[in-house]
């Protein structure tokens, strides 16, 4: 295995070492707990907006963290969910006395550790609601599994969410619009190659050389199926089908269509994608009214691709469209 | 304490590779680097009874574990503490009633059944065994077999709860790292006693 890294036990430290002298003017890094936090947070009377995760899906969560998007980001180690104290500790920091919304990725250990943070967070005397995303309609069987993972949507919340906050929308506002987004999102994603995590140094899985997987989750969990690799056309349709049978998506419908690339794939291939996806939309009497194509969800150097379709409504267009200044999107300033 | 960290800092790579097989590929690295921090902190301070040390590691796995492992190891561990507050020398009740606070704590945390090819499987039948025996020594051995029995029978499982969920079917034929890394405890456990 060859990595850009100096140690695979630094990883997270180092990379958050190059975030603070990147973007040092729009957020500032801890490093005991990780925290990324927006420069001028707390933000007197704004809700705050808070995620994390496992690190190794940058962008996510920490290049989102700035004007109109999140407060705080809690990178965890390596596809490893951060800890209660670094949630806590997040909560505090932006809290300017309008509340907090912990935007959490349904996944065991995200749960139950924003869980831990909840209480703590409330232990203070903070106001926090919890929103979970699970939009990867791959999980077939909820009900015998951890359920659906929070994947694609989780992106789209977090801008446009920002975008209600920044405008000065209350708590309970702030986290009804975060569940319509992720109720109205639905996501799957393909893998071609599998992920290397810097601890184990060993790919997460086996994948033939002609095969590829469909319904992969972010950490290379595998998906519904496997199959011989076809043509993006082909691949495209074997993800848009169950997004749209699933909401479903009818026609008449006004979607953002995301597509998301897994950190190895280039973004010529990603824009055939959205070719073929422009298409099968068209063929469904969907309207693209957004788009949004590029990596902002990865999985390390895995090649793949995720869709995500979102049907929108006027607010979910207006904070879309509203200012963003982050290192990872950034429009309208 | 010391030796369970020693076990998960030998068996570091063969939990790994257990959890790449159905999970994320990170229990080892994290219960290796979480019982570090641990000892950090029990070497860092005077521990005024089991229930101190207890609470100690606890908080420790808690902030530096992240994952599932994190809140759940460190649930098993704070509710054990909590049980054996401010006792110095703990009988084969005491740790009996303590471990089995634990595993409602880690059942609560993670909604775990039995049979959900985790933690649990092993846990269980660890508690149900202690519970059982007329001596401590006794107790710890017969709690590690049955620990280890419990790990065995996840390998047939589908697992329903965490990341190896998502496998379904394809989770069959492989053991599960929490039940793994649960014995592990239950065997360090037994050495220190006989140390």
């Amino acid at each position: 295995m060859k990595k850009l890294i100096n140690a695979p036990d630094a990883v997270v430290h180092d990379a958050l070492r190059g975030v603070e002298a990147a973007h040092g003017d729009r957020v500032r890094v801890s490093y005991e707990p990780y925290l990324i936090v927006r420069n001028d947070a707390p933000v007197q009377g704004k809700v705050g907006l808070i995620s994390g995760g496992g690190s190794g899906h940058e962008p996510m969560h920490g290049g989102f963290v700035g004007m109109g998007m999140l407060d705080a980001a809690c990178p965890g180690e390596v596809f490893t969910s951060p800890t209660p104290d670094q949630m806590a500790e997040a909560t505090k920091a932006v809290n300017g006395g309008a509340g907090v919304l912990h935007i959490v990725k349904n996944y065991t250990g995200d749960v139950m550790n924003f869980d831990m943070a909840a209480d703590l967070g409330k232990a203070e005397g903070i106001e926090v609601e919890s929103v979970v995303t699970n939009d990867d309609v791959a999980v077939e069987d909820s009900l015998y599994t951890a359920g659906r993972r929070g994947v694609g949507v989780t992106v789209l919340l977090e801008k446009i969410c920002g975008g209600a906050a920044e405008d000065g929308r209350s708590l309970q506002e702030v986290a009804e619009l975060a569940r319509r987004v992720n109720a109205n999102g639905r996501s799957m994603g393909m893998a071609l190659t599998p992920c290397i995590t810097p601890g184990s140094g060993e790919p997460s899985f086996e994948l033939a050389d002609d095969e590829v997987e469909i319904g992969i989750g972010i950490h290379g969990e595998p998906g519904r199926f496997r199959e011989k690799a076809g043509t993006a056309a082909q691949v495209s349709e074997r993800l848009m089908t169950p997004i749209v049978e699933d909401l479903p998506f009818s026609s008449g419908d006004r979607v953002l269509a995301f597509i998301n690339g897994m950190g190895g794939t280039p973004l010529i291939e990603l824009y055939i994608v959205y070719a073929e996806v422009a298409k099968l939309a068209a063929d469904a009497g969907l309207t693209i009214e957004r788009n949004l194509i590029g990596n902002y969800i990865t999985s390390l150097e895995m090649q793949g691709c995720s869709i995500t379709l979102l049907k929108l409504d006027d607010e979910m267009v207006r904070y879309w469209d509203a200012p963003v200044n982050t290192p990872g999107l950034r429009w309208g300033v | 304490m010391r030796l369970f960290a020693a076990e998960m800092g030998e068996h570091r790579q063969e939990l790994v590779r257990l959890d790449t097989a159905i999970g994320d590929a990170d229990h080892g690295t994290n219960m290796d680097r979480g019982m570090r921090k641990a000892l950090e902190k029990l070497d860092g301070a005077e521990q005024a009874d089991a229930g101190a040390v207890l609470k100690t590691v606890a908080m420790a796995l808690i902030s530096s574990v992240g994952g599932a492992a994190g809140p759940l190891y460190g649930t098993l561990f704070l509710q054990m503490g909590g049980s054996l507050a401010g006792q110095a020398e703990v009988d084969l009740a005491g740790w009996a009633a303590a471990w089995r606070k634990g595993l409602e704590g880690v059942q609560a945390r993670g909604k775990a059944q039995l049979e959900d090819k985790t933690m649990v499987d092993a846990l269980t039948p660890a508690v149900e065994a202690l519970e059982q025996a007329s001596d401590l020594d006794e107790g710890l051995r017969a709690a590690a077999k049955a620990a280890h029995d419990g790990m065995q029978a996840t390998i047939p499982l589908v697992a329903r709860k965490g990341r190896a969920s998502y496998l379904g079917e394809r989770s069959k034929d492989h053991q599960d790292p929490g039940a793994t890394s649960t014995y592990y405890l239950f065997q360090s456990a037994v050495d220190a006693l006989a140390d």
